[in-house]
């Protein structure tokens, strides 16, 4: 079963210049987001991306870019409540925690 | 405060040169398993805490390999459970006892922690090797390429589940694709459901007080007519909850308010049928269930494996305010009809 969200990936980009071919974001992404071809990784499907930001954390040569968050309501609407940037402050997965997305 | 590991730890390991190395177990005892079931509960999760460091699991060697893990206890768990007739370290990074991938998130599962600990540890001089094995879903947090340069260790991202994991090693640490895939199936959605329903508790006292407001105008004062109002109300809580996780992939749209908004209405309508309510009572019904399935299903994007932010901006910057506005209306309904109560009488 394949799950699509509204928006997804709308962030990543992907230089291929400087990319090395590493296959470290291919190793990484969760959601099968990259091919690869010709010795170069590819953003083959930016529908799948969830904006973890495994593939910019983990390019060697900061080939990928992408504005990484946690998808998560409670998250934004404490983030509004407080004026502030939606921050993942809800002790997901501890004591307080209301999500378990997380476990 | 940290757990109390004593079921799991086995003895001290005798057979290197390193202070003390607790063992563990690779079978979860019955209170693991009582204590697990309590945290999908929301209770005395507080406690789930491992104290971070060094374990051995079997009768570790140099050669041995290493798996980090994060110190909350059910994230622990599901990594030695999966360990037996292995012999390897476990190394645990001090994540505010918070799970792997919401810590690689926040960054607690990150880059300097496992620098801080593989050196607080003396790795180096405790195993020959030079690779250290991370849950790939710890990978937001880690930039394996940084690791390398501070550390030496080379950073391999083992597979997303904890139960892929000894398939993994029997492969020479390989993944195949699924072992790299997020899945969010049904028996995982449902996991979530426990936490849902006790946190939706006070919604469910909303709910009671409305079913008294509701059977008090309906000038029927029964006990089994204040049930039949007590279930009408609570009836979106449990569809916001239980029906929504199960029939998520089958709703139409994207945004889960939108797929909540279908769930929502048909459900209230059906609600409405079948207890024979109408004119204000039922159009208040609607307004109030409708927008709260709709809210309970858009919190669902917080437990759900694929969300993006940008999106979930998106909905609730134009989902919650016709929520509501709904809401509110079905609240100005019910007031109308009391004040047209209490004139009357
Ligand atoms: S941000 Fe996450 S989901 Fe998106 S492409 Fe990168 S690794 Fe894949
Ligand atoms: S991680 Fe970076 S360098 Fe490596 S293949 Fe992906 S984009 Fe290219």
């Amino acid at each position: 079963m394949e799950f699509r969200y509204i928006l997804a990936g709308q962030s990543l980009t992907l230089d291929t210049e400087k990319c090395i071919g590493c296959l470290m974001c291919c190793e990484v992404c969760p959601h099968n987001v990259f091919s690869f071809a010709e010795g170069k990784a590819r953003i083959a499907d930016r529908g799948r991306c969830m904006e973890c930001g495994a593939c910019a954390r983990n390019c060697p040569v900061s080939a990928l870019t992408v504005t990484s968050g946690v998808g998560c309501t409670a998250a934004v609407i404490g983030g509004l409540l407080k004026g502030g940037e939606p921050n993942c402050d809800c002790d997901c997965g501890t004591a307080k925690s209301k999500k378990v997305r997380c476990c | 405060m940290s757990f109390d590991l004593s079921n799991a730890v086995l003895r001290p390991l005798s057979n290197t040169k390193q202070q003390s190395i607790p063992v563990v177990s690779t079978k979860l005892s019955m209170r693991d398993i009582i204590d697990g079931w309590k945290v999908r509960w929301g209770f005395g999760r507080n406690r789930y805490l491992v104290k971070p460091g060094l374990y051995a699991c079997g009768n570790p060697t140099a050669s041995s390999m290493v798996l980090v893990s994060a110190n909350y206890k059910l994230s622990f768990d599901a990594l030695r459970k999966e360990l037996s007739g292995i012999d390897a370290w476990i190394l645990v990074l001090d994540t505010k006892g918070v799970n792997v991938w919401c810590a690689a998130g926040k960054g607690t599962f990150g880059t300097q922690e496992v620098i801080r600990q593989v050196k607080n540890v003396g790795l180096a001089s405790l195993v020959s090797h030079r690779t250290l094995i991370l849950p790939q879903l710890g990978a937001p947090g880690v930039a394996a390429h940084e690791v390398a340069k501070a550390t030496g260790f080379r950073v391999v991202y083992g597979p997303v589940r904890a139960k892929d994991i000894p398939a993994f090693l029997k492969a020479g640490m390989k993944k195949t694709d699924a072992m790299r895939r997020v899945e969010f199936r049904l028996a995982d959605r449902l996991a979530v459901v426990p936490v849902e329903l006790v946190h939706a508790w006070p919604f469910a006292v909303g709910a009671l007080l409305v079913s008294g407001l509701f059977w008090y105008l309906s000038g029927n004062l029964t006990p089994a007519a204040y049930f039949r109002y007590a279930a009408l109300f609570l009836s979106p809580l449990l569809v916001g909850s239980i029906f929504f996780p199960c029939l998520l992939p089958l709703l139409p749209f994207k945004a889960f308010a939108l797929k909540g908004c279908v769930l929502g209405s048909s459900w209230s309508l059906f609600a409405i049928g079948i207890f024979r309510l109408n004119g204000m009572e039922a159009a208040s019904y609607f307004l109030l269930s409708t927008s709260l399935i709709s809210f309970i299903s858009m919190n669902f994007t917080g437990s759900s494996t694929f969300t993006n932010l940008t999106g979930v901006k998106w909905e609730v910057k134009v989902g919650l305010p016709i929520m509501i506005t709904a809401a509110l209306a079905g609240i100005v309904i019910i007031a109308v009809r009391l004040s047209m109560f209490l004139m009357k009488g």
